[in-house]
């Protein structure tokens, strides 16, 4: 019944471990094989986020199955960073007998009151028949409107009992409606704000992609000519080669980027939410001349942190494809000085780095990735220094192909992630970007992809330290480097090694690129390791709590009394 | 500000711990709560009292209505409406002190409800003012528990409530 419902979803992975009480569903497994690929991960928490990383390079839901208790409490940092980002991953527990819920029984856990926060929905099944509609609710909630986890809990008498299989032909929930169009006379007043703003700008997020409203939105940029930064769950949205993107605003973003949204009159927001990382978390200085649209497809997403003056709720691609069919025909779209002054941001600090003979500097071996794969490869990063760095140098060209862990911030997410993307995109070439401390976070993985005969790269930026944690140390803890070193690491080309995967190493910049084209070329699980500089910090950066023009530009900054809103991190 | 806000759920358990769950989320109390099956037995109607900064409840009633288990909610703060609560109440009935129990229960249009050897117990419904100022009259008589139901709220004229209409 489980897997027949599955396979009628259209669902043909699934990440998962077994155990106790889901054990009568891997027993009927074998009948299914040929139509639908387990993935037997090492720990929950890898199987979800392998799950969210299928989801993110798919569009597609991405699938766990694990048994109850812990396996379930495993997966709950994996579904917390689903949500954060939007991802759509339904989440398939086990679950003690009905009569023993409750009881302390062996391996319980309330997975329902566990996860409620962090899900979208979730479903008890309490009866056989029910588990096939509870099943298409779950798949239908996670993939429409905002895209979100959903679990469903399966006590073990339930899939024990027979039933009669009958998969409902469609979702009747009197409670959710999610939204699609945009609302008619908002969005005549978006067009009316975007043909009289002189100094417009687009602030697009992670909604764009899920959307698919790439296109449309090239169309509004190219037609009235407005530059494009996005976010950091954006990036990939837009082409980094066209000639309006303007790269990442944020914490890390360009100067020319939040310079522009300081500046701008008018912010058009598509499927972004303001946070804080994204706006310096300075609400009350965020673009002070401007006037604001947003559209997001989630109305508890609008005047949450930024009060806004036109918001539209709506599905990003049909609201853009209504503003379109508004547009006049010929529009004025001469923007000479916006665009220089813009143009002036960007030639006045863009990214940099000066790469020694010595140390090889992350932000160089993301650079060279970069242009050895033409911004063509799925990155996905994990958590910290080097993840803003690939944010930074690494030109994407397509959306779905940058993936990383946002909102939550999820270190031991990118390898994993990257595992379920190349399973999702089984003919692209998938680079897991990791630092030496996230990596470590999920490292039993390579096993996984290993047995799973895998063709994956992951590179491995080892500078020593917790990098993030060292740079904020130095910034704003004045240089108290407290537990941010490792006093061991492993030997990671060994520990590649150990798994079957193959390992190499480059410590020289003239090694990087060598070394990086031979991994990148060889077949199966590459692990290059980089050992990098810990010295190198990520600029620019707006401290938190600071507005979107007051950004340190280099180690030579003026760090001033930063270390009174390091407290508002 | 204090807010009313009603809503109707489907009929089934977690639903009012995902309810509570966005105000303990934001460090909001709940004052008053109250749920009872609507006409149909699938639906429920939540009646709830709470106070806080209205930007945020706000955003509280935007996340009752992305919930899957919510039908409609309205926040009938700034609506005509009538709100009831109902309290029973066990005074102390000492000889000296009966008569003055009934005249009071008299007067607010209480009921007795149970008579004991050493209490009586009183039944009264009105709006929240009145059942405090009940309350307070029967205080130097000897209150030894109390039980009030919260709040119930609906629309004059009773409009049916509309779902987002707070947008």
């Amino acid at each position: 019944m489980f897997f027949e419902t599955l396979l009628h979803e259209g669902i043909d992975v699934v990440f998962g471990i077994p155990g106790g009480y889901v054990l009568k569903v891997y027993d009927v497994m074998s009948k299914y094989e040929d139509r639908l690929r387990h993935v037997l991960a090492r720990h929950e928490q890898g199987a979800t986020h392998m799950a969210d990383g299928y989801a993110r390079a798919s569009g597609k839901p991405g699938v766990v199955l694990c048994t109850s208790g812990p396996a379930a409490t495993n997966t709950v940092t994996g579904i917390a960073t689903a949500q954060m980002d939007s991802s759509p991953i339904v989440v398939f527990t086990g679950q003690v007998p009905l009569p023993y819920l409750g009881s302390d029984a062996f391996q319980e856990a309330d997975h329902i009151g566990i996860t409620r926060p962090c899900t979208k929905h979730n479903y008890l099944v309490r009866k056989t028949a029910d588990l096939p509609r509870a099943m298409k609710e779950a798949f239908y909630i996670a993939g429409t409107g905002r895209p979100s986890p959903v679990l469903v809990d399966m006590p073990k008498d339930v899939l024990l009992g027979e039933d009669e299989l009958v998969i409902p032909d469609s979702v009747g929930l009197r409670g959710y409606k999610p939204p699609t169009k945009g609302h008619h006379g908002q969005i005549k007043r978006a067009v009316e704000m975007l043909l009289a703003a002189k100094k417009p700008l687009v602030f697009g997020g992670g909604g764009l992609i899920w959307s698919g409203a790439t296109e449309e939105l090239k169309e509004l940029a190219h037609r009235l000519q407005i530059p494009v930064t996005l976010t950091l769950m954006g990036l990939g949205a837009y082409p980094s080669d066209d000639p309006l993107y303007i790269s990442m605003l944020g914490m890390h973003g360009s100067y020319a980027a939040n310079m522009a949204v300081h500046e701008c009159d008018l912010v058009v927001s598509i499927g972004a939410r303001f946070d804080d990382r994204a706006t310096g978390g300075n609400f009350a200085k965020f673009a002070p001349n401007a006037k604001i649209i947003h559209i997001d497809i989630d109305p508890s997403t609008i005047d949450k942190n930024i009060v806004v003056h036109c918001p539209i709720v709506g599905d990003a691609k049909l609201v853009l494809r209504q503003m379109l069919d508004l547009l006049p025909a010929k529009v004025k779209n001469d923007r000479k000085e916006w665009s220089s002054q813009i143009k002036g941001w960007q030639k006045k600090h863009p990214y940099s780095y000066k790469q020694g003979d010595e140390k090889i500097l992350t932000s160089y071996t993301i650079d060279t990735l970069s242009k050895i794969t033409d911004g063509e490869a799925i990155i996905v990063s994990d958590v910290g220094q080097h993840q803003m760095w690939v944010a930074q140098w690494y030109k994407f060209k397509r959306p779905r192909t940058h993936i990383t862990s946002g909102g939550l911030g999820t270190m031991g997410f990118g390898f994993p992630a990257a595992m379920g993307a190349k399973f999702a995109q089984p003919d692209k070439l998938v680079v897991g970007v990791c630092g030496d401390g996230s990596f470590q976070m999920n490292l039993q993985e390579l096993a996984t992809a290993v047995e799973n005969r895998m063709d994956l790269k992951i590179l491995l930026l080892n500078n020593g330290p917790h990098g993030m944690v060292r740079q904020w140390q130095t910034m704003f803890f004045d240089g108290n480097y407290s537990a941010s070193k490792f006093g061991v690491l492993p030997d990671f080309v060994k520990l590649a090694e150990s798994f079957g995967a193959v390992g190499l190493r480059a410590s020289r910049p003239d090694d990087l690129e060598p070394t990086l084209r031979e991994g990148l070329s060889t077949p199966g699980v590459v692990l290059m390791e980089i050992v990098v500089d810990y010295e190198e910090l990520v600029y620019p950066m707006i401290a938190p709590g600071g507005a979107m023009n007051e950004m340190l530009l280099g180690p030579g900054a003026q760090l001033g009394n930063l270390a009174d809103v390091a407290d508002m991190a | 500000m204090r807010h009313t806000i009603t809503l109707l759920v489907d009929n089934e358990s977690g639903v009012l711990s995902r309810i509570a769950g966005l105000f303990s989320a934001r460090g909001f109390n709940i004052e008053s709560l109250n749920v009872a099956e609507t006409l149909e037995p699938d639906t429920s109607r939540i009646t709830l009292v709470t106070s806080g900064d209205d930007f945020i409840i706000q955003q509280i009633i935007k996340r009752f209505n992305n919930m899957v288990n919510v039908i409609k909610v309205s926040d009938l703060t700034d609506e005509v409406r009538v709100e009831r609560e109902m309290v029973l109440v066990r005074v102390d009935a000492r000889p000296d002190t009966r008569a003055d129990i009934l005249r009071t229960a008299d007067i607010f249009r209480a009921k007795v409800i149970d008579v004991g050897a050493r209490s009586y117990t009183l039944e009264l419904t009105g709006d929240k003012d009145k059942v405090n100022a009940f309350i307070e009259l029967l205080q130097p008589l000897g209150v030894k528990e109390i039980a009030r139901t919260g709040t119930v709220a609906m629309k004059r004229e009773s409009k049916a409530v509309r779902k987002g209409e707070e947008r």
